[in-house]
């Protein structure tokens, strides 16, 4: 029964923005014609269609509150301008939702929690949990953003980058909770890639599902950080890793290269290798270049610096780094990941300890202090250090 | 979209402006009703934008207690009257970047005080260690 309502609200409060609702009213018709079905479905029985019947209660409910709201000549007015109901076009109502609440003039907290709300149709108690505020935190952040929402206009669906952006983002949030915001990303990754023909789409899908196959190998069984080179490879999920290739080809065939599309393929390179020693590091360094030169931020210019280290050698990454902030994130982790190579421990291990102190999250802290520890030890004991436990690149 | 501890004390920290530095029970009552109201309202506005978790005032009496080993009681000392630094109460609050927590921090620091002037104490912001690592890999 839960899932039946999860899965028919969003389709809902899509039919009737297509019809010419407003979001922040069409969410709130759509709310309490689900209380209704909460409370009458368990005893008169689930509707057979019951996106149907959602639909149907949810514009009654709007066309009701709008009367109560307005002059009757006003509500007629705008009943005029209303599109008339038609055949749910399922394709097109996924980007219109995913448009209006990845709106740029949102916040990004924002957007996710609406996102997750009106498209993926989680219950507000279930994203305030997933992200570890009071439930009526999240409950003033919807309606804040509903609210800012109300005086945007939309005459076309929106902006796919600031979409790609929100989903990204939620992807990289982690979860806590019984909400897996990583899972939420790539389901509706999916139902976008599914509406549109728009490559860097299909990139940001591919990323997601090339990350994803990694996960169980990046985390020790206590919760310990595994770096890439450390992975146990044969835990990665191959059908995701094929499924994401699959997709990248697909993609890069359209000749409509994007950030995503290169990002994606760096990870493809990596999930291919069947040992880190086997990575392609040369044309790793190809794609970053690329990336470069589409997006030219100073992380992406970080992260290549550690692809630079593997082909010209860890002098060749340092070098670069020289021309970099030393204040960015992760700064130090690459540092010392470089000067461990270039054979300078005991500035390595100054390296870790310093980034652990920057680090954002406690297994990128521990995971980080253990290296500095496993360097100290090595220098003390006047031997070279094992070659294990290293940061990898991002 | 991540979490940061406002901290607010009673001493500690770089050197106070001359409004911060006497005591609230040296003010007049309607000073700390109004000092007291703008610290509400904060909380509400923060709380109308969905950007509050959770806050909470400490009395200024803290012991240090420390292990002695098995089967003994622990030591206590203190408190102390003088100590280096005392955290008067906290405020965590969930917002987009560190640039917001600054915004949010200095309002905090506005809070009316003799006179009805600015406090400007100052306030230290301490970012959270997320559980899981920020980025995709």
């Amino acid at each position: 029964m839960p899932d039946v309502l999860r899965a028919a609200g969003p389709r809902a409060l899509a039919a009737l923005v297509r019809r010419g609702a407003g979001f922040a009213d069409a969410e709130d018709a759509v709310q309490e014609a689900l209380l209704e079905a909460a409370a009458r479905w368990p005893s008169d029985g689930v509707p057979r269609d019951p996106v149907a019947w959602l639909v149907t209660v949810s514009w009654r409910r709007f066309l009701d509150a709008r009367r109560a709201a307005e002059s009757r000549q006003r509500r007629e007015e705008r009943h005029d301008r209303l599109v008339p109901p038609g055949p749910t076009e399922q394709a097109d109502d996924t980007l219109l939702l995913l448009s209006r609440c990845c709106h740029p003039d949102l916040g990004a907290a924002a957007a996710v929690a609406l996102t997750l709300r009106a498209v993926a149709g989680l219950t507000t108690a279930q994203i305030a949990r997933a992200h570890l505020v009071p439930e009526a935190t999240m409950a003033q952040r919807i309606s804040r953003a509903k609210r800012t929402l109300r005086g945007a206009s939309f005459d076309r669906p929106g902006d796919v980058g600031s979409v790609l952006k929100v989903l990204y983002l939620m992807f990289s949030e982690g979860h806590a909770g019984e909400v897996d915001l990583a899972d939420e990303a790539v389901r509706l990754t999916r139902q976008l890639a599914a509406a549109t023909d728009d490559p860097e789409v299909d990139g940001l899908l591919a990323l997601m599902l090339l990350t994803h196959a990694r996960r169980a190998a990046r985390w020790t069984a206590d919760g310990a950080l595994v770096a890439l080179a450390d992975q146990d490879r044969s835990r990665w999920d191959t059908d995701l890793v094929a499924e994401g290739v699959a997709l990248l080809r697909g993609a890069l065939a359209r000749d409509r290269l994007g950030e995503y599309q290169a990002q994606a393929a760096i990870a493809a390179l990596h999930d291919d290798a069947a040992s880190a020693a086997e990575t392609d590091w040369p044309q790793v360094l190809e794609w970053y270049d690329e990336l470069l030169r589409l997006t030219p931020s100073p992380v992406v210019a970080l992260n290549r610096a550690v692809a630079v280290g593997e082909v010209e050698g860890p002098g060749a990454g340092l070098a670069v780094l020289d021309g970099l902030d030393a204040g960015l994130p992760r700064f130090d982790a690459v540092a010392a990941y470089l000067t461990e190579r270039a054979g300078d421990l005991p500035g390595a291990a100054r390296r870790y300890a310093r980034a652990a102190a920057a680090a954002t999250s406690v297994p990128e802290r521990d995971h980080l202090t253990v290296q500095a520890a496993r360097l100290r030890e090595s220098v003390r004991a006047g031997r070279p250090a094992d070659v294990e436990g290293s940061v990898g690149p991002a | 979209m991540a979490k940061y501890l406002l901290l607010k004390h009673y001493r500690g920290g770089p050197a106070k402006r001359p409004n911060a530095e006497l005591p609230m029970d040296e003010w007049t009552p309607q000073e700390v009703a109004d000092h007291l109201a703008f610290m509400d309202r904060m909380a509400a506005d923060l709380a109308e934008r969905g950007e509050w978790v959770d806050g909470q005032a400490l009395s200024p009496d803290g012991t240090f207690v420390r292990y002695d080993g098995e089967g003994r009681p622990p030591v206590t000392d203190g408190p102390f009257a003088e100590t280096k630094d005392v955290v008067a109460g906290w405020m965590i609050i969930d917002v987009d970047s560190l640039a917001d927590a600054h915004a949010a921090a200095a309002h905090l620091s506005s809070a009316p005080g003799p006179g009805g002037k600015p406090l400007e104490e100052w306030i230290e912001v301490r970012p959270f260690l997320s559980e899981t690592p920020s980025g995709p890999e």
